[in-house]
């Protein structure tokens, strides 16, 4: 682990007089598994949003890779490696699960101007998009359409397309939102197995995963980080227990 | 042990679905007879109606593109048709002939006028994008009807049809007929492979969800602005052979209700299937000639038609037949 | 360009201005909370218009036609919705393009059937016919004036309805966030059919006070329902106030301009190039207006919050 893959340099957006974002600073390393955990309504989504650049920030800036992307917008920003998985599922429901990851890996590989030639029968497409859902364990339905697959699959969709891009850093948004023990479970497994291999920022609430995985942990309370740092040292801070791991530690 | 996962998997991967060509086959095979009809009728006259048809597919097939693939709703398609239609008059009057000339001309403003008003239209989206469009179609339709050296509102009468090296082109009815027909053939070919290619894809992609698109890498808008000028171009194509049928072009060709009369033709067949947007025009064009026929009040029937399709037939007419819904 | 002519132009601008929002009224609504295309809503306003002239040839009065009509366009408005628009409620837009299309056919082609092609008209009123002179050497018609008033004063109405009234609160909140106000227990359903009745009403109205200056004929619905939807594209989906300014506005710049372009070309182009392009300007001038406003105010000038 070495350098910052990507720094948040005092983010800060408020809507109106609800000030979402506060002065946020954090550096996320290479090949780290970050978690960014706090309370309902402390701005982890709006955070997420201004990351990947579906929102843009009042103030600061965010480096990727090196590079000012503050400005930068989404398809420009996944472009250059910066995968996210979305809190309410988002998938392309009438394109099955292959379709999904395959268009994900098209994005990489060479252009997307060919008005000619079968772009779902594409084999080495193809090939990468189901590599993809294998890690999620997804190649069996990889013929069902995305609407069609049940609330937990899709959500296995979304990494699965994400690591189809084959990114430097992965934003994962709550990925066990909703999701039963077992389901939490195969995901905790799942993520252990890309530690390293991808940089990942994980928002979460559940605890026991957040715990499981995280080499460093930040504590979002509203809109201003209050701790950041080695989990059990997180875990420990007396500020971040009264605020918030009191309720659920 | 992914590796076998993923073996497994590969052999039992599941084959892209390709829409039939049964269907379309049928179409153009029915097509293709048609001269036949002259057993049971006036010959010249229904041939004539049915190119008629044709060319307006063509248009539809074009406006499906956009629409049905891209999400692109545009309320302004006749200006293209209004636009190839007045290249070919213009060039006539200029006294230039030669069918390579006037057709590039055709095509060339279509997609010209494809490029600047879709590069300011698709800076906006939903209604907006419908009322842009609608406002930029009102536009060419004004400047058409204002030009009092190529007819006004009167329209225009061209002296002749297109040339190659001197020889009539489209020669008598049945040749007309014929070479129409494989045009249609030819663009109905190229709309399916564009939409199955990767270029298709995204465009599919961006119109069922833009921001999944963009979170993977991919910026809608050059993607709809080329299928926006293919489609205008396809649109350019039909204004092209409707003046040459007719040897006429006048700015009733670009009316408001004629471009509502494209959508309704892409509505009617099926939104995105293409084959629909064929049948669609031939429905709508040979409707209104055969039911005037027998009723000058047949819009009393195809009104409440058109009604019982939107409610009940979702996916148009090729959703009934393919038992298919659309989203 | 006299200053008598400019004056009378302003007026006949304002006319078409109230006209076109008592028709974009019932639209901007119907889109804005029902989130509904409706096209046929150019045939209410046509039906307003027959409907006066059906009721007048049996009552003899002005005055009961009027009431007639409104009663009969709010009735045949409400039917409409029961009988198809209410399944076609959160369906793709071009469905509802599909059907209303359909809907505008049906109506034209069965008034054509039963009243005929050729147009129609009604005798003034006798109370309001005649011209008032506002300036010297400036005669313009009562009824004319008439229609201005009745336009300012239904907008009036509106406004105390939509902002003093519980249901007026309701609709506001609908086009707000309909759902969300079906979530809190309001009859959406209900509330639906008010707005449509109520819009499908005005634009009878505007069609039965326009049947005695305008021939009456089966299509005349068509190019005004073009214009009423750049009004509330202008005016901001859903608002009523929107609609109001809009329509003014494209009142005005569609008369002034059909009046004066070739005139004001005139001062820099030659003259014969003037005559040529000065109707073709003054037409596009509503569509360059829209185009304009959605550059500065993407969602129109007074759009509503969601």
């Amino acid at each position: 682990m070495g350098e910052a893959l990507l720094r948040l340099d005092g983010l800060a957006k408020s809507f109106g007089a609800l000030r979402v974002t506060d002065a946020v600073t954090l550096d996320i390393k290479v090949g780290e598994l970050h978690a960014l955990i706090g309370p309902n309504g402390a701005g982890k989504t709006s955070l997420i949003h201004q990351l990947s650049g579906a929102l843009a920030p009042d103030a600061g800036r965010v480096l990727f890779d090196g590079q000012d992307v503050t400005h930068l917008p989404m398809h420009a920003r996944a472009r250059r490696g910066l995968a996210r998985t979305f809190q309410i599922t988002s998938v392309l429901p009438r394109f099955t699960a292959l379709e999904n990851a395959a268009l994900a890996v098209q994005s990489r590989q060479g252009s997307s101007f060919r008005f000619f030639g079968h772009a779902a029968a594409e084999e080495e497409l193809n090939r990468q998009a189901l590599e993809a859902l294998a890690v999620v364990g997804l190649a069996g339905r990889a013929g069902v359409p995305a609407g069609e697959l049940s609330h937990g699959e899709q959500r296995g969709l979304e990494l699965a397309v994400a690591l189809a891009l084959e990114p430097k850093l992965i934003l994962l948004d709550e990925p066990m939102a909703g999701a039963g023990v077992p389901e939490s479970q195969r995901l905790v497994e799942i993520l252990r197995g890309l530690k390293g291999r991808y940089t990942i920022l994980l928002v979460e609430h559940d605890m026991q995963a957040v715990f499981a995985l995280a080499d460093q942990v930040s504590v979002l309370v509203n809109g201003r980080l209050i701790a950041t740092g080695h989990p059990d040292a997180v875990r420990a801070d007396a500020q971040v227990r009264a605020a918030y791991l009191g309720e659920a530690a | 042990m992914q590796d076998a996962a993923v073996e497994t998997s590969a052999r039992e991967l599941p084959r892209p679905r390709v829409a039939s060509f049964a269907l379309p086959a049928l179409l153009f095979a029915l097509l293709a007879l048609t001269p036949l009809i002259g057993l049971v009728g006036p010959e010249r006259y229904l041939l004539g109606l049915v190119t008629r048809a044709m060319i307006f597919a063509i248009a539809a097939i074009g406006l499906d593109l956009a629409l049905g693939c891209g999400g692109l709703v545009s309320f302004g398609h006749a200006a293209f048709i209004g636009i190839g239609g007045y290249a070919a008059g213009i060039l006539n009057v200029a006294g230039i002939d030669d069918v390579a000339l006037v057709l590039a001309a055709s095509l060339g403003a279509s997609a010209l006028f494809a490029l600047a008003t879709g590069s300011i239209s698709l800076k906006t989206r939903g209604v907006h994008f419908i009322m842009i469009t609608l406002a930029f179609g009102q536009m060419a339709y004004f400047v058409a009807n204002s030009l009092k050296a190529y007819g006004g509102d009167d329209g225009l009468t061209l002296t002749n049809r297109v040339t190659l090296v001197g020889r009539d082109v489209f020669g008598g009815t049945y040749a007309f007929f014929y070479l129409v027909l494989a045009l249609l053939i030819l663009v109905y070919l190229s709309a399916r492979a564009i939409s199955a290619s990767r270029f298709g894809r995204v465009l599919r992609g961006a119109k069922d969800n833009e921001t999944r698109m963009a979170a993977i890498g991919f910026n809608p808008y050059p993607f709809r602005l080329t299928a926006y000028v293919i489609s205008g171009v396809m649109a350019g194509l039909a204004g092209f052979l409707l003046a040459e049928q007719s040897e006429f072009v006048s700015p009733a060709f670009m009316t408001w209700q004629r471009s509502g009369d494209l959508i309704i033709m892409v509505m009617l067949g099926g939104i995105a299937s293409l084959d629909g947007a064929i049948l669609g025009a031939l429905i709508v064009v040979l409707a209104e000639e055969m039911l005037a026929g027998v009723t000058e009040h047949w819009r009393v029937i195809f009104g409440p038609f058109l009604v019982l399709v939107a409610l009940f037939a979702r996916g148009g007419l090729i959703g009934l037949v393919r038992g298919r819904r659309h989203g | 360009m006299s200053t008598a002519l400019l004056a009378v132009q302003t007026l006949n601008g304002l006319q078409l201005g109230v006209l076109l929002f008592l028709i974009a009224a019932g639209l901007t609504l119907v889109f804005g909370v029902m989130d509904f295309i409706n096209l046929a809503h150019g045939v209410q306003y046509m039906l307003g218009a027959y409907f006066a002239v059906t009721f007048y040839g049996v009552t003899g009065s002005f005055l009961l036609a009027l009431l007639l009509s409104l009663a009969a366009a709010m009735a045949l408005g409400l039917l409409l919705e029961i009988v198809i628009f209410r399944h076609l409620y959160g369906r793709d837009h071009l469905d509802q393009v599909l059907a209303t299309f359909g809907i505008i056919l049906f109506v034209e082609e069965g008034v054509r059937m039963i009243f005929g092609p050729t147009s129609l008209s009604l005798p003034m009123p006798e109370m309001l016919s005649g011209a008032i002179e506002l300036m010297p050497r400036l005669l313009y018609p009562i009824y004319r004036l008439a229609i201005i008033a009745a336009g300012i004063g239904v907008a009036i109405l509106l406004y105390v309805l939509v902002n003093h009234t519980r249901v007026g609160m309701l609709v506001r909140a609908g086009a707000s966030n309909a759902p969300m106000v079906s979530a809190l227990g309001v009859d959406i359903g209900r509330l639906f059919m008010i707005i449509f009745g109520f819009g499908a009403m005005l634009a009878g109205f505007a069609g039965v006070m326009v049947a005695p200056i305008l021939s009456v004929e089966p299509n005349m619905g068509d190019n005004l329902l073009i214009l009423a939807f750049v009004v509330i594209v202008i005016g901001g989906i859903g608002s009523v106030r929107g609609a109001f300014i809009a329509a003014l506005l494209v009142g005005l710049v569609d008369t002034l301009g059909r009046s004066f372009a070739s005139d004001i070309l005139r001062t820099v182009l030659s003259s014969s190039a003037a005559n040529q392009a000065g109707p073709a300007l003054a037409s596009m001038l509503t569509y360059v207006l829209m185009a304009a406003v959605l550059f500065f105010r993407p969602a129109g000038l007074f759009p509503v919050r969601r």
